[in-house]
């Protein structure tokens, strides 16, 4: 379990993290989004006790990161933004200097190196210097630094930056697997990966805390919520009817490719009463499609305080 | 202690697999030897003593004691290592300690490679093998000392360069400041109290003491303290750190 309780940290003038408090339960996997500066690594970084708080505190498993921090510090695997390790040591080597660092005994220790090199798919760059690995590689060796001593909290900050699709997917399912029991906090911008790993998501911009969500229930907010979206030629007059059901708030049009939306009104479903139009004017539509909503959207809208951002921060505030 | 052991060991290897080592020990080994026999007039001495190769060793921990410590923590900082050593289960002083530790390790590994001299005077003469024991228990103290000063102004900066000339400059001072030009040119203007306790300070003059053979508690306690104190400052410099 993490949890925060007003965290608050200060550069000079400039407050980093403001007053955070989030509290991730084990069997979540939560992801902490925000525009770059807004606080992510801050926040992690004063969780896994590289920074001391300016005011308040966090916990690992019950442990203050203040007060007790070897407790902590056990009880936690973090990967530093940007998985810095050691370049000159091989990736043998620094597996080994992390085993020896967690107090394993020998034996037990060979099987975590074991276990975690096979999970990672390090097996044929053992021998290598980390210096020479390619940026994907270095990430996977953070990685395996991060879960050797299968911790029950997992801290990442931004895993999956610099992986290319293939090796994000395989870090993803490596922390779907080990999400089963565990307390996991990820940091990220790529909205994607919220889809991906997270079951809660939590946004903070300019160090505050703006949203506290599902992700399902962070789309329900978006324009685009059950909204229709369709292609069909020679639509211009059945525009008109659209407009005319008593569900429909608005429609647009796309100008570059004249794919036509059909907005609801708050609480309708317009996805019926569309097809039944549609149908009954005859047209030709390729494809139709129910939006669930777009999180880039509620993104911009939440971080940059246009729109909907007041009532959504005013919610959880 | 096994976190000590851990980051003693990393340190050590690091120095092995980086020319680090390997030039470090070429360099003392052969500036030890030259300044021995040239500039210490070891032959035209005519006495059976390393007097001459001892007295050279605080010139020569004077630029390569930085060279080595140097990178101990400016390194970290610089390359975001520090996070994920800080954040392993290990305190401050135990990190600090695995630093130290390996450092002085290794200059005592360049001390034992000068074993040939030793060979050499034994060989010529017949000397006090008890002297020349001490002296090398003196060097090896004063090079810790000079590691300590090191540690500490790595953990102030993120620039090396920055670190390894702070960390000359502390040094050269501490060597200078017993020296009789240095206090004859204070004693006009300063009380003779404070010279005296000034003059103390001088790691020179407790080495020397030393390396004469004069096991005095007094001088082996100047240089554990000062140790002690230096490596302290850096863990404090460290815990600062974490605060800004």
């Amino acid at each position: 379990m993490i949890e925060t309780d007003q965290l608050t940290r200060c550069y000079g003038n400039l407050t980093a993290v403001d007053a955070l408090s989030i509290r991730v339960e084990p069997g979540q996997v939560l992801g902490l989004l925000g525009p770059n500066g807004a606080g992510k690594s801050t926040a992690m970084r004063m969780i896994a006790g590289f920074l001391v708080p300016t005011s308040g505190t966090a916990r690992v498993c019950g442990h203050d990161v203040s007060r007790e921090p070897l407790k902590a510090k056990r009880a936690l695997g973090y990967l530093p933004e940007g998985a810095p390790s050691y370049g000159e040591m091989t990736v043998r080597e620094f597996l080994q200097f992390i085993v020896r660092m967690r107090g394993f005994k020998p034996d037990a220790g060979y099987r975590r190196f074991d276990a975690v090199v096979q999970q990672l798919q390090l097996e044929e760059v053992l021998g290598l210097c980390i210096d020479t690995l390619s940026k994907g590689l270095r990430r996977r060796v953070g990685l395996a630094q991060a879960i050797l001593h299968d911790p029950p909290v997992l801290m990442l900050d931004e895993p999956t930056d610099g992986l290319d699709p293939n090796q994000k997917h395989a870090v993803r399912q490596l922390i779907d697997v080990m999400a089963r029991e565990r307390t996991i906090l990820i940091s990220t911008h790529l909205l994607e990966e919220v889809h991906a790993l997270c079951n809660r998501v939590v946004i903070i911009a300019r160090g505050k805390l703006l949203a506290d969500a599902t992700p399902a229930e962070l789309e329900a907010r978006s324009r685009y919520h059950g909204a229709v979206s369709f292609s069909a030629p020679g639509s211009g007059m059945s525009q008109e009817m659209l407009g005319r059901l008593p569900q429909v708030a608005a429609i647009e049009v796309d100008p570059l490719d004249g794919r036509i939306t059909v907005f609801p009104k708050p609480g309708e479903r317009i996805l019926e009463p569309v097809e039944t139009l549609l149908r009954k004017q005859g047209l030709e539509v390729s494809e139709i499609q129910l939006e669930r909503g777009r999180l880039d959207e509620v993104f911009r809208q939440i971080t940059t305080g246009n729109g909907g951002a007041g009532s959504a921060a005013g919610e959880h505030a | 202690m096994s976190p000590v052991n851990a980051v003693l060991r990393r340190e050590l290897r690091s120095y092995f697999v980086t020319p680090v080592a390997y030039v470090f020990l070429v360099i003392f080994l052969v500036l030890a030897g030259i300044l021995t026999f040239y500039a210490g007039d070891f032959y035209e001495r005519g006495q059976a003593d390393l007097q001459p190769f001892f007295m050279m060793h605080p010139w020569l921990y004077l630029i390569l004691v930085p060279a080595i410590t140097m990178r101990m923590w400016a390194e970290e900082a610089k390359g975001g290592t520090l996070e994920l050593l800080l954040t392993l289960p290990l305190t401050l002083w135990q990190a600090m300690l695995g630093k130290f530790l390996a450092s002085w390790l290794f200059i005592g590994l360049a001390l034992v490679l000068t074993f040939p001299i030793w060979i050499t005077v034994n060989y010529l003469g017949s000397p006090d093998n008890g002297v020349i024991l001490a002296g090398y228990l003196g060097s090896w103290l004063m090079a810790g000392s000079f590691i300590a000063i090191g540690a500490c102004l790595s953990a102030l900066t993120r620039s090396q360069v920055v670190a390894f000339i702070l960390t000359a400059l502390v040094c050269v001072l501490l060597i200078l400041v017993g020296q009789p030009q240095v206090l004859d040119f204070f004693s006009g203007t300063l009380p003779r109290r404070l010279i005296n306790a000034v003059a103390h300070l001088s790691m020179l003059r407790h080495f020397e003491a030393i390396a004469r053979g004069v096991l005095d508690i007094r001088d082996l306690l100047y240089f554990l303290l000062s140790m002690i104190g230096w490596l302290l400052a850096g863990v404090l410099l460290l815990d600062l750190k974490r605060t800004r």
